[in-house]
């Protein structure tokens, strides 16, 4: 094949993608985010406010969708672009305040900082978001362009380096590439982390007309978005991932597999594809080369487990979601019995910057074993929740409290539930374990596929485990008995030690079980479900013995375990705030004028405890579930 | 790939041909690896009822028999603490979904279950677990035979023989999780489903779930 002409195809693309860029330079242009994340919080009235004021104050100024920058406790977000001033973020946005932006900033020329995040140039009047902590401890390889490019127009894309690395590709031979991933030690983000390199080698190997490449975007971990926001932010990133992919191991047919759940996603995918087409970057003879590669994508019904290869294939083949032994191995036999590479959507996203920039790049970053940054979705009980990367080595503390400011209410931190139902919590002691793919695994953990769920004092430990293992069993597939049965029985103890029914010998059924399911499940769901409860028996344990010996749940959560009370002292005759927020009519007020509650009517909702006023601070949980009265009774 | 290899299971040297499924190699040497889904003509093993677990050499963690090809050379056992505590839970698992009342059941002295119990010296009890209970009426609608759904192991013998062998088609698995179960097509009794009475799939049973009527 020859070089020249695919550069020059490029070229011209790239030339046409930024002159159409430059036309609008001189035009004021407001970027909304608009993933499904901000369209929760209001992003569609938001972007619609700022375009009836812009009609109406008859400016020309394009109102742009973005997707998801990763500062989801800000959401709804935009960047206002006006000439003359660095281009600007604000965020926690309303109707009232987007009008407001038209009429002070576009028409008036006041950046309004009162409501800015920050500037995305520096400049000598507002802060970037690089001069934030957030911003210091965050490296993007693959959410850099996450927010500030249009998803859905690819010119965006190109005019900012998109696809140069698929023609780069394409002038190499496939081999080099391989080569040059492999060198990456690029590890595989979808939670095993097994190294990209090997499984696109092996694919090559096999002897096969037909190949194909598949993309599992089957993100199904509670807490967890990162393959979304990526999909959704920035489709054309994780499509050449796959098109290089593609060349490098001789596959002509790739396949996304989306959620149905991911509708936003899906769609923004489909137009991703369709413009990709229509630029001759997918189809036949792809930058004009001899290279023909095109991708579709498959909706997965949303089963948890087809996150697993083996049961992912059997599902795009019409086959119930349900996971199979191996070997083969995909690489050897993948759908439809033809070698497959399966990787990630982050794994896919990198590639295209390290064919770009070179494998020394990559491994300049992170740690030697797990080289690159990772990608978490930071959640719980955390000041700045979002998505965030970090390199690979960065600590959980720096990650918790740093990236995330800490935890909110000066509450003090419990946990860090890492990598969803397969993973683990670690405690405090752990803090300063560096997140990396073989680390994570020694503490009990695993990197998974990103989800990082921080807990505090109010959170019950037990009832974490249950929570896990409740989701866990419920995606079972229900092929081999350990998985279907084991993780049943799991629940069942966890139930029972919940409610204050546990046995110390429940105690150690629990722990052999969970051990036994890990061992002897048929795929990494069932062998991966037992670890929350590990993890916390190895490190809460404590917390167990409490709910099995005291009938105590020290975080006060497990409702069989607690009971609500108000303290006589504090409570103001003055105020009957408890009595109207009660449900069940079980607030009383005494002869002297102080309230109390009758047991036997409280059902626990907590609402008195909310309503009980700052000043007073009455309403109490009491664990175990005694009395003071009947506590003294005992005493005598 | 029929070349000849040799191995040792449980100190005794077993020869085989290359690929061949360490399972079968072992039960046609007369040594007993527990076992309720393994197929022998299946390529691929559905591997799903996990009691055929055994160490090998070189291996951390013990390995279901039914998966692994054997080696020239491999050294097996199937008798370890770690092997033996794995088959035990597995079996206790299987027993807690299981209608334990062996002296009423057809296939008392004849099953599976019961021959894992004896070789392997475990109780016929469900141990730790407690039961799941099961409230599913038996299937009496065939003429000679019926199905009791609470003695099902899930182990796809039925399926094999209905769909690979006697190539009906009327029973498969269905649903998902704990309520998996071997069904007909839009869950109709078996008089109404394709099924011819072969019987086939009765034969395949290893426990007393599909049963002859007497």
């Amino acid at each position: 094949m020859s070089a020249a002409p695919v550069q020059e195809y490029y070229q011209k693309l790239q030339e046409e993608a930024r002159t159409k860029s430059a036309a609008q330079k001189h035009l004021p242009r407001v970027r909304v985010g608009v993933a499904t994340c901000s369209i929760a919080a209001g992003a569609i009235r938001v972007k619609e406010a700022f375009e009836d004021e812009i009609k109406a104050m008859g400016l020309e100024a394009p109102v742009i969708d973005t997707g998801c920058m990763g500062h989801c406790y800000a959401e709804p977000q935009a960047i206002i672009d006006k000439p003359g001033h660095p281009p600007i973020c604000y965020g926690k946005l309303d109707e009232d305040l987007a009008r407001r932006l038209v009429k002070d900033f576009l028409v008036d020329d006041d950046p309004c900082f009162e409501f800015a995040m920050a500037a995305l140039e520096p400049n000598d009047f507002f802060p970037t978001f690089e001069d934030y902590p957030r911003g210091v401890y965050e490296k993007k390889m693959i959410l850099g362009q996450c927010g500030f490019i249009n998803p859905e127009d690819i010119g965006d894309y190109i005019a900012q380096g998109g696809y140069a690395a698929l023609a780069k590709a394409l002038e190499q031979e496939p081999e080099d590439i391989i080569r040059e991933i492999k060198n990456s030690r690029l590890r595989g983000r979808g939670g095993a982390g097994f190294a990209a390199g090997l499984k696109w080698e092996r694919c090559r190997a096999a002897e096969s007309d037909i190949k194909y490449v598949i993309c599992n975007g089957d993100e199904g971990d509670p807490g967890a978005f990162m393959d979304r926001s990526i999909l959704e932010s920035n489709p054309h990133l994780v499509i050449e991932g796959m098109a290089i992919c593609a060349y490098a191991v001789g596959a002509a047919q790739g396949y996304f597999y989306i959620r149905a759940e991911y509708p936003k996603a899906i769609e923004r995918v489909r137009l991703a594809l369709k413009q990709a087409r229509e630029k001759g970057l997918l189809g036949q003879s792809v930058l004009g080369s001899e290279f023909t590669f095109d991708i579709e994508i498959f909706a997965g019904s949303g089963a948890f487990v087809c996150g697993e290869g083996t049961a992912l294939v059997n599902s795009m083949e019409g086959n119930m979601g349900i996971p199979e032994t191996r070997p083969p191995r995909m690489a050897d036999s993948g759908y439809r019995g033809k070698p497959t590479v399966l990787n990630n959507v982050k794994t896919f996203a990198y590639v295209p910057a390290i064919v770009r920039n070179g494998s020394a790049w990559f491994k300049s970053t992170g740690t030697p074993e797990s080289p690159g940054t990772a990608v978490f979705t930071l959640v719980g009980k955390i000041n700045n929740a979002g998505l965030v990367e970090v390199p690979m080595g960065t600590t959980l503390r720096t990650l918790i409290y740093g990236v995330g400011d800490g935890i909110p209410h000066d509450k003090e931190f419990k946990a860090v539930q890492i990598g969803g139902p397969s993973g683990g919590c670690l405690p405090e002691a752990m803090l300063d374990v560096p997140i990396d793919f073989d680390s994570l695994k020694e503490a009990g953990a695993i990197m998974g596929s990103g989800g990082l769920v921080v807990l505090d004092e109010d959170d019950c430990m037990v009832s974490i485990a249950r929570y896990f293992l409740e989701f866990t069993q419920q995606e079972s597939c229900g092929k081999c008995t350990f998985c279907r049965l084991g993780t049943k029985h799991l629940l069942d103890i966890l139930d029972a030690i919940t409610r204050g029914e546990g046995t110390p010998e429940s105690l150690d059924t629990l722990m052999e079980l969970a051990e036994d399911v890990r061992d002897g499940s048929l795929c990494n769901l069932g062998g991966t479900a037992p670890n929350p409860v590990l993890t916390t028996l190895r490190y809460f344990r404590d917390e167990y013995e409490a709910h099995i010996r005291e009938k105590r749940c020290p975080a006060r959560v497990c409702s069989d375990l607690i009971l609500y009370y108000i303290l006589p002292d504090k409570c103001s005759k003055l105020c009957s705030a408890c009595v109207g927020s009660c449900p069940t009519e079980a607030i009383y007020t005494r002869e002297d004028g102080i309230k109390a509650i009758t047991q036997e009517k409280c059902v626990k909702c907590d609402n008195c405890l909310k309503a009980c006023p700052p000043e007073y601070l009455a309403v109490i949980k009491l664990s175990p579930p005694v009395l003071p009265e009947q506590q003294e009774g005992v005493k005598n | 790939m029929s070349a000849e290899v040799t191995l040792t299971i449980d100190g005794q040297q077993v020869k085989a041909v290359a690929g061949e499924k360490l399972l079968f190699v072992a039960l046609n040497n007369g040594i007993y690896i527990p076992h309720l889904c393994a197929i022998a003509e299946e390529e691929r093993p559905s591997a799903c009822c996990r009691l055929c677990f055994v160490e090998i050499e070189g291996l951390s963690r013990p390995v279901t028999a039914c998966t692994q090809k054997v080696r020239d050379k491999m050294t097996v056992r199937t008798r370890t603490p770690k092997v033996d505590r794995l088959v035990k839970t597995g079996f206790e698992l299987l027993l807690s979904d299981h209608r334990l009342q062996c002296r009423t059941c057809p296939k008392n002295g004849a099953c599976q279950l019961q021959m894992v119990a004896r070789e392997r010296g475990l109780k016929l009890k469900t141990g730790r677990f407690k039961p799941l209970a099961k409230d599913i009426p038996v299937d009496h609608s065939p003429e000679t035979f019926s199905f009791d759904a609470g003695r099902c192991v899930l182990c796809g013998q039925c399926v094999h023989a209905d769909q690979n062998i006697a190539r009906v088609g009327a029973i498969n698995f269905i649903n998902r999780g704990l309520k998996r179960k071997i069904g007909t097509f839009n869950n109709r009794c078996l008089r109404d489903s394709p099924c011819t009475e072969c019987g086939l799939c009765v034969k395949a049973c290893p426990v007393g779930a599909l049963t002859f009527k007497t």
